[in-house]
């Protein structure tokens, strides 16, 4: 139980998706104008990733790496499919957030209209498809431990969106010079905030 | 569109344009926006950008064309899920290609080439361009915006492992030059993830200094 806390704890601050590894930038940039916008996007990257991450992990485990279809007969134990990973990998997100999207559609319209265009986009954001390859290439054990990975990053990613947008919310009070307007002024304060954000680096867990 | 539209000429004015536009008043990293994650994440040395930079050029001018070729055939509503399915696919080739020939810098680059799938540079250009233009277009549009992309990675990473390692394309220059006798060190922190965003910064504002029609309005 405690090595699932530690990975919570670590992906959210220590390996956080934007400030560690600046994935999902682009929709990070495009929605974090206002707070409630930042909220539904980052609800909805978190849903995604704490549900395809452990779905990837088992067909990782089960189906792609080598040997892993010894489940279905001896003589596959030779079988290596980890060069299919990226295609399954995004075939399995494209899938989720339709399903998704179908979901949310049915049960909460409200929220569906709310997220409007971000919804599929977020099949093409870069931290849900970064979050499996980073499953892979850190190899957890279990099915437990990856989906803490997932969640955790997910509320990362969140957090940092929040963050953004409640300072991009008040920065239209101050006086930035006009070529740094908008885009360059917000990768500067991202720059800064990574920086805050490397003093967890320190922590061991 | 004139009218003698098939016999326009490979390189004609407008066709020019689309090399051109993506590398200043256009530029897919500093004005449409796109492709920013591993923008930042790989530009630390001069070598991985510049296999990078390679590696989308040739999975987006590709994946434009074959787009291009299909746009009439492709049902709106799963449009996306066959984007991807091109694009991975081209990804996968390039990433065989990276491992068997330069398997060093493809273990530097780890999840970054996969992540090309879903760059959003790529998506971006086939959405906006190819889906609606014929392929060579696509094909120039593609070349154009990869190339302009690699620029600002290999500007970035230039800058990066100049002041921060003091080498370049892993030659010492700073050793070399002999500035370490007179005291001078280098600064550690240009290594480190968030400085890339800084530089990238500093792009941007240089840039949107030249060329004023960039500026956000409020």
């Amino acid at each position: 139980m405690q090595e699932l806390i530690n990975i919570f704890v670590k992906s959210i601050f220590i390996d956080n998706m934007i400030f560690a590894y600046f994935l999902g930038m682009c929709s990070y940039l495009a929605v974090s104008k206002t707070v409630k916008t930042g909220m539904g996007l980052g609800l909805a990257v978190t849903f995604v990733l704490t549900i395809t991450v452990p779905v990837n992990y088992l067909l990782q485990t089960r189906i792609l790496d080598k040997g892993a279809l010894t489940w279905l007969d001896a003589s596959f134990s030779e079988v290596d499919l980890s060069f299919l990973s990226f295609i399954m990998f995004i075939a399995v997100i494209a899938a989720m957030v339709q399903l998704v999207e179908m979901i949310v559609e049915k049960f909460a319209p409200a929220l569906y209209s709310a997220l409007g265009i971000f919804l599929p986009l977020i099949a093409v954001n870069c931290s849900i498809l970064g979050g499996s390859l980073f499953m892979q290439e850190r190899a957890y054990q279990t099915i437990g431990q990856a989906t803490a990975f997932g969640f955790g990053s997910g509320i990362g990613w969140l957090l940092a969106v929040l963050a953004i947008a409640a300072i991009r919310e008040r920065l239209k009070y101050s006086h930035v010079p006009p070529a740094l307007k908008g885009l360059g002024i917000t990768f500067i304060i991202t720059g800064l905030m990574g920086i805050a954000f490397m003093s967890f680096m320190g922590i061991k867990l | 569109m004139e009218k003698n539209k098939s016999k326009e000429a490979l390189f004609s004015k407008k066709n020019r344009g689309l090399l051109k536009d993506p590398l200043n008043i256009n530029n897919p990293i500093t004005v449409q926006v796109l492709g920013i994650c591993s923008a930042l994440a790989i530009t630390v040395k001069l070598k991985p950008a510049i296999v990078m930079s390679l590696s989308v050029i040739v999975v987006m001018a590709l994946a434009n064309v074959i787009t291009s070729l299909m746009r009439n055939m492709i049902p709106n509503r799963i449009r996306i899920i066959v984007q991807l399915v091109v694009v991975a696919t081209l990804v996968i080739l390039v990433d065989q290609v990276l491992k068997a020939f330069v398997y060093d810098v493809s273990k530097q680059l780890s999840v970054f080439v996969g992540l090309i799938i879903t760059n959003c540079i790529i998506m971006g250009r086939i959405e906006a361009f190819s889906l609606g233009n014929p392929p060579w277009k696509s094909f120039l549009d593609g070349v154009g915006n990869g190339v302009s992309y690699g620029l600002i990675l290999i500007v970035v990473s230039f800058f990066r492992e100049l002041l921060g390692n003091g080498t370049l394309y892993d030659y010492p220059v700073v050793e070399k030059l002999g500035l370490y006798e007179l005291g001078y060190h280098n600064n550690g922190m240009m290594l480190l993830p968030p400085m890339a965003l800084i530089v990238v910064a500093l792009i941007i504002w240089w840039q949107r200094s030249k060329t004023p029609s960039l500026i956000e309005k409020d």
